[in-house]
């Protein structure tokens, strides 16, 4: 194992993938001048050629429509995004062709493409650049969409996903780049797989169902949260769609009590698809209502004081898991 | 107000009116500059874009606009709302986020809308204020006041969809619409010649049928030029017109980038011999405008500047109320449930 960046470990996942399989391609905005919007692409054009590793000109849409396009004529396509909210340019191609075309045809061709691209607030970019729309994606069937909280997920997850015949969504965190975790030596070939979460943290009070950034200020209060007594159990759940539900719902058996946390607006997104599924399969395992931290149901204010008040906080957590949790748990 | 001849000294502009354009260009010059101290002093968060080196551009443009009509622009917008009237202390107040800023300091530096001088917003997603723009001539046209709109744009924004829907748009529904491309020869790192399979925007407006003309962003009196012929055929024909102004940024894209990608002598050069405010004040210096004059202006432009961070400083955050104030005219809308009261 060797300690690398959540960046590093994308990065050699791409380069690993392109050295075992010449059909890899990255196309993406400033993916080589620039070296990469968050530098993730940075020296891999030096390394492969500028025929593999293409900088686009600004256009969303033909940047996913060619991904979509040489998918199905046999390349492996990893298209960057520079950020989740640019997507919405390309979503047409995501969503009406990508997720598509497999059914519609018959099963007769298919779309074995990458779509990486960074979600999330808190630095102050403002409301069109701070969103968190997997759900959108995840609403689709025909897509696949993963969110990596570590380096670790970031390389296995990202290799796992250029291998996959379908069409992958993974979706990074801007504010995750930096963060270092343990990954496996280089030539170590090892991938995460699309449709499991892991659970990070035992704990018998209550479970912590999460993805993404979120992950780590679970962690963080569940730390806090030991302090006094309550031990939560963080559960990753890593793969929107496909969701390992199986996951949640045993951490549910074992807890009773659940608060699911994400960064993005409460209504209609994932963390209320994530209670639905749980309050369904998992009801008699329950003995207290789900609660759910989310971000505050407003465009992302710039304002720094706003902003921060915008998106879910280590307390929150906290706050919730003892709306839930009576005290009498607290041993 | 006519102009008299004795009081014409160049391109058939008054001593006044020479002036005005040279202390616009100081202000968003100094302006910029503060900003981007203030940046670095971590007074402004986000992303900072600054206009430093496309000055001439806005200017030209947008001063000969009656206040009536309507400019709407990109994330690289603070000197098109500082030439259409926005009082810098309010734009610097929008950048540090406070409440005395134009959008209250919810927007930022990305997201500057001064309603009162009909600057209407600085928008982040590349293209999307072109098709917006179409939406404003298309009332404009509806109120039939010859009122006009005028929207700005970079070079990497003309590869997105948007700019082709609008370009169509504008000229089969005969908007009165100033499309100006700021064409500063990179979309963040990415070249020009990386970018467009044609090296000029004139092949691009001709395949819409749409009047077309290419100046050198760098001399604001021939961007005003243009601009005025482009405002004229808005205003008395409702035509569209696309105007590709070419300029440079002398800064990186954003205050996060070193802007490693340009070479070195490129960005000297177009630094040391082609900055906007030194061929226009080598101009008016042969008109016959003494140097102390200019001088003067540019220290009022850094009193200006120095003003309008020590008032956004000042300022207080924005309420915490103000989180969910503004999502929606209905207040009830804005919030898709709230819990019944017991
Ligand atoms: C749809 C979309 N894609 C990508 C971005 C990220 N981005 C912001 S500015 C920019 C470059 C724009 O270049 P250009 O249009 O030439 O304007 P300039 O910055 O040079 O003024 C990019 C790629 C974005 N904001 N929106
Ligand atoms: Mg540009």
């Amino acid at each position: 194992m060797r300690t690398i960046t959540y960046r590093e470990a994308l990065r050699e996942a791409m380069r690993e993938e392109m050295l075992r399989d010449e059909r890899v391609i990255v196309i993406g905005e400033d993916i080589d001048g620039y070296g990469g919007t968050y530098a993730v692409t940075k020296g891999l054009a030096d390394e492969f050629g500028r025929e593999r590793v293409r900088d686009t000109p600004l256009a969303e849409e033909v940047i996913v429509g060619a991904a979509v396009g040489a998918a199905m004529a046999g390349m492996r396509p990893v298209a960057e995004l520079m950020t989740m909210n640019f997507s919405l340019l390309a979503s047409d191609q995501i969503v009406n062709t990508a997720a598509k075309v497999r059914y519609m045809f018959g099963g007769q061709t298919h779309v074995p493409m990458v779509i990486r691209m960074p979600a999330g607030g808190g630095a102050q970019r403002g409301a069109q650049h701070s969103q968190t729309l997997e759900s959108w994606y995840a609403h689709i069937p025909g897509l696949k969409v993963v969110m990596p909280a570590t380096p670790y997920d970031a390389k296995g997850m990202l290799k796992a996903a250029i291998r996959d015949e379908d069409p992958v969504l993974l979706i990074e965190h801007e504010l995750l780049y930096g963060i270092k975790g343990e990954v496996p030596d280089e030539g170590v070939d090892f991938t995460v797989p699309l449709n499991r979460g892991e659970v990070r943290r035992e704990g018998r009070d209550v479970s912590l169902i999460t993805f993404s950034r979120c992950v780590h200020l679970c962690m963080q209060a569940a730390e806090e949260l030991a302090k006094e007594g309550i031990e939560a159990e963080v559960v990753d759940m890593r793969c929107i769609r496909p969701i390992d539900l199986d996951l949640a719902l045993d951490s549910v058996k074992k807890t009773n009590r659940a608060v699911v946390v994400e960064e993005g607006w409460k209504y209609y997104g994932t963390g209320q698809g994530f209670a639905a599924l749980i309050y369904e399969y998992g009801f008699d395992d329950l003995d207290a209502p789900i609660q759910h931290v989310t971000g505050v149901d407003v465009p992302a204010p710039y304002a720094k004081n706003l902003e921060k008040a915008a998106f879910p906080v280590r307390n929150d957590i906290i706050d919730a898991v003892k709306r839930i949790v009576p005290q009498r748990v607290a041993r | 107000m006519a102009i008299s001849k004795s009081d014409v000294m160049l391109a058939g502009l008054s001593r006044e009116q020479l002036l005005d354009l040279h202390a616009t260009m100081l202000l968003i010059r100094r302006f910029e500059e503060k900003a981007g101290e203030e940046y670095t002093l971590g007074k402004i968060g986000g992303f900072l874009h600054l206009y430093i080196g496309q000055e001439a551009v806005a200017t030209g443009a947008i001063k000969p606009l009656r206040p009536q009509d309507v400019v709407i622009s990109s994330y690289r917008e603070h000197g098109h709302a500082l030439v259409k009237g926005s009082d810098p202390n309010a734009v610097m107040a929008e950048l540090f986020g406070r409440s005395t800023g134009v959008s209250k300091g919810k927007g930022g530096s990305m997201h500057i809308f001064d309603d009162q001088h009909n600057f209407h917003g600085g928008y982040a997603i590349v293209g999307a204020q072109m098709p917006i723009a179409c939406g404003y001539g298309l009332a404009q046209k509806f109120a039939g006041k010859g009122d006009i709109t005028m929207t700005f744009f970079g070079d990497g924004a003309v590869d997105e969809g948007a700019f082709h829907e609008a370009m169509n748009l504008a000229e089969l529904w005969s908007l009165p619409v100033v499309f100006i491309c700021e064409n500063n020869l990179y979309s963040m790192g990415n070249a020009l010649a990386k970018a467009w399979s044609v090296s000029s925007l004139e092949p691009r407006a001709a395949a819409y049928g749409m009047a077309y003309e290419r100046v050198d962003g760098m001399d604001v009196l021939a961007v005003r030029d243009t601009a005025i012929r482009a405002i004229d055929r808005a205003r008395n024909q409702s035509k569209p017109t696309l105007i590709e102004a070419m300029t440079y940024r002398f800064r990186g894209h954003s205050m996060a980038d070193p802007a490693t990608y340009r070479p070195k002598d490129e960005v000297e050069l177009w630094r040391t011999q082609r900055d906007p405010i030194v061929l226009f004040e080598q101009k008016l210096r042969e008109a016959g405008i003494d140097q102390e004059t200019l001088t003067k202006a540019d220290d009022r432009a850094i009193q200006i500047a120095d003003a309008a961070a020590a008032f956004a400083d000042s300022s207080p955050f924005p309420d915490l109320s103000e989180l969910t104030q503004d999502v929606m005219i209905d207040p009830t809308g804005a919030i898709a449930w709230r819990r019944p009261r017991k």
